[in-house]
């Protein structure tokens, strides 16, 4: 029989405490423990990550920057990731993503959230983030990271609330006492728009390889004035063509810098994250691609649902009663959006479930399956 | 014997389906925090009840701590059986996303694992319901629990066989996933099933460690007592479950049909055939939430992702819109309609039925379709 009993007790505390947890896991199956000690205290979770909330303050009229202090089973991240963060609004778990802003170095989590017009997670968190609150969190993903060794010149180009994953990465630097030069160039539309302004020209007076240089885009005063153009980075960084730069921000920024570093031929050197909200579907014909990251397999849209698109490319999923009652063919969507044909309710968010029977995707979808 | 697709015209099941449809409509737009609350507070009562009773068992040679403790540890069970465990695995909380509500993820106190589970019941059993041949839910492959299943003396002991699996219910259901009949008969292979036993072993070795081996040793002496403690609890919630479910499909008056009869179904053609074969059980507000809502089999097998706590607040509804249809809503209080199963149990283990053929009464809804035109 399956029944899992510790084989023998591990010397050491830590091994004790193993075999403990697993006995506990077997005597509380199928629920397992996190399931019971969160009745306790949502934070003493052992598998899942959470985070709870122990300072809020307000940089910004439309941000919040909150401090997290992590559960057990985070095991850190590298500067430049993101971490998935959940809250429930109305009885529905909402997922987001988000850069820290805070060093590696250290175990607490600062994130910075924009407010965004309709946004029903930022907005959510903007308006009700209170010490106390309790967040679920994931492990942290994304390659828009430092390699190791670091390089000797680093350029950090951000705009608006794409200073989050930058403005880490600068503060990784600064703890690890990086040797080499470094320039924060930062694009904002007004002065009152600089997030972390006071600590970064605090930041500059003290490390001497560091440049700060803020760029207003609507009013004068700055370091710089206007829009990105090729010349400034003459100007702020005349190495860069020897520096790696990384960057982040809207998409006309991404693309002005990407063209200037294409032309040049410096591809390469340019690391790019970009926090491109889900692009509103259109009604009408089918368009974009399908793929089935399990498979491999990628189709164009031909407007039916997932299950008979599948199928039709040669795929053979679970499925069951075909009609949206049975929940067989449920998989995770990864990405893009699609339109449930009973409701006619459109799921845009990334890594959420769906019923394959019953969702016809809008545009470029990406199941896993 | 009255077709299925006799009772009511094309047009009439055609805006009976609109009307159940829209129906679902509304409670799907209305499904917010107020229903997650609930299922999240019935998760921490039943949650609670199973580490009371547990604990309880650990002062066991004390009797009426004992039977406490069992009491508990029977509520407990069939709390996440009935009301968590069968709800949240017809995705009735998918929606809102929260992993522990998962219909894929959620996994529950009984043999049968929750995946070989989803298959048989969400799948075959509510998409086939009272279709004979197809719903292996009818007699469980044990049982003859329609005039439909050919008689063989084997029958003679349906009663036997039926208190058997009223006893090990969570034995029956555990093994009902294994399709067995369908593998005597040649049309399954036992290797296609390879997942479904392997999935078996895991789970049931897992459930019954905790409860007859862990449980009992960790209360030293008491081991014997802990061991029959968990017995009894397993035990209530399988005669529990098995008399909620069965007085679901099988009083008499609920109808069952033949794979020819529900071929190429339209959407409210499925809806009445959800209605005709299923039966209400009438009580109180904590009777319902000890059934899992099963109590309103009617409402659960016309939307059964829909959070089973909405289903006595559309009874109602559905009752009015099953009367203006002139459709049978089959309901009674519970030992109605137990002693409406046991004597189907009882009559059904001797030959009987499709031999016999009796006059059928015309369908009243056919009937007064003809006088509206007539007038």
């Amino acid at each position: 029989m399956a029944v899992q009993v510790p084989r023998r007790l591990r010397r050491g505390a830590r091994g004790r405490a193993r075999s403990l947890a697993s006995l506990a896991e077997a005597l509380l199956t199928p629920h397992g423990m996190d399931r019971y000690l969160e009745l306790l205290d949502p934070m003493l979770v052992r598998r899942e990550i959470r985070g709870v909330v122990t300072a809020v303050r307000r940089q910004t009229a439309d941000t919040v920057t909150l401090t997290v202090r992590p559960s057990r089973a985070w095991r850190g991240f590298s500067a430049g990731q993101y971490v998935r963060v959940s809250v429930d609004i109305d009885g529905v778990r909402r997922t987001r993503c988000y850069s820290p802003t805070c060093s590696e170095h250290g175990g607490q989590l600062e994130l910075t959230v924009k407010a965004q017009e309709n946004g029903l997670v930022s907005g959510h968190l903007h308006r009700h983030a209170a010490p106390g609150m309790v967040l679920g969190l994931s492990q942290p993903a994304g390659e828009f990271t430092l390699p190791a060794p670091r390089p000797r010149r680093v350029l950090l180009i951000s705009g608006g609330s794409g200073i989050t994953p930058v403005l880490s990465m600068l503060r990784t630097l600064v703890d690890e006492g990086h040797r080499g030069e470094v320039v924060f160039l930062h694009y904002a539309n007004t002065a009152a728009d600089v997030l972390y302004g006071a600590e970064l020209t605090e930041l500059a007076q003290r490390h001497p390889g560091l440049r700060v240089v803020l760029a207003y885009t609507h009013e004068r005063g700055g370091d710089l004035h206007g829009f990105f153009e090729p010349a400034q980075l003459r100007e702020v960084a005349p190495w860069y063509r020897e520096a790696q730069t990384y960057l982040c921000g809207p998409l006309p920024l991404l693309d002005s810098v990407r063209a200037t570093f294409g032309s040049e031929g410096l591809s390469e050197q340019l690391h790019t994250e970009e926090f491109t909200p889900p692009p509103v579907p259109a009604d009408g014909a089918a368009h974009g691609q399908v793929r089935f990251t399990h498979s491999g397999r990628e189709i164009a849209n031909s407007g039916k649902p997932l299950l008979e698109q599948a199928e039709d490319a040669g795929l053979r999923p679970e499925h069951g009663c075909r009609m949206g009652i049975c929940f067989s063919c449920t998989k995770v969507k990864t990405s893009g959006c699609v339109r449930n044909a009973r409701t006619g309710e459109l799921s845009p968010e990334d890594n959420v479930e769906i019923q394959l029977c019953i969702s016809v995707p809008v545009g470029d979808v990406e199941i896993n399956a | 014997m009255t077709g299925l697709q006799d009772r009511l015209t094309p047009e009439q099941v055609e805006a009976f389906g609109r009307e159940m449809d829209e129906l679902r409509q509304r409670i799907v737009a209305d499904l917010g925090k107020e229903d997650v609350d609930y299922i999240q507070n019935l998760i921490r009562t039943q949650r609670a009840l199973e580490v009371v009773g547990r604990g309880l068992l650990f002062a066991g040679f004390f009797p009426p701590a004992w039977i406490a403790g069992v009491g508990a540890l029977s509520l407990s069970k069939i709390l996440d059986n009935m009301e968590i465990g069968h709800n949240v695995m017809h995705g009735q909380y998918d929606w809102t996303r929260i992993p522990e509500l998962s219909s894929q993820r959620f996994e529950w106190d009984t043999l049968a694992p929750a995946e070989n589970w989803r298959h048989s019941h969400n799948y075959v059993h509510h998409t086939y319901t009272n279709v004979l041949d197809k719903d292996r839910d009818i007699g469980y492959g044990i049982l003859r629990m329609d005039e439909g299943q050919k008689w063989h003396p084997y029958y003679l002991g349906n009663p036997v066989y039926a208190t058997l699996l009223a006893i090990f219910f969570q034995w029956g259901v555990m093994l009902h996933d294994l399709e067995v009949e369908k593998v005597l008969k040649g049309e399954r292979k036992v290797s296609e099933l390879k997942e479904v036993r392997a999935r078996i072993l895991r789970k049931a070795g897992r459930q019954l460690g905790k409860d007859y081996l862990l449980f009992p040793a960790l209360t030293g002496p008491l081991a014997p007592l802990t061991f029959l403690g968990n017995a009894t609890a397993n035990l209530t919630r399988n005669l529990w479950a098995f008399a909620i479910i069965f007085c679901g499909h099988f009083p008499a008056d609920v109808e069952s049909f033949t794979e020819e009869e529900t071929e190429n179904e339209t959407r409210g053609q499925w809806y009445l055939r959800q209605i005709l074969g299923s039966a209400n059980i009438e009580g109180g507000k904590l009777f319902h939430i000890l059934s899992g809502n099963l109590s309103h089999q009617i409402e659960h097998h016309l939307f059964p992702d829909i959070p089973a706590r909405r289903y006595p607040e559309i009874a109602g509804e559905v009752r009015a819109i099953c009367a203006k249809y002139g459709l049978p809503y089959h309901a009674g209080p519970l030992r109605k309609q137990l002693a409406s199963v046991a004597k189907k149990i009882v009559k059904l283990a001797l030959p009987g039925g499709r031999s016999e053929p009796s006059p059928e009464p015309e369908p009243a809804t056919v009937k007064r379709e003809r006088e509206l035109t007539a007038a």
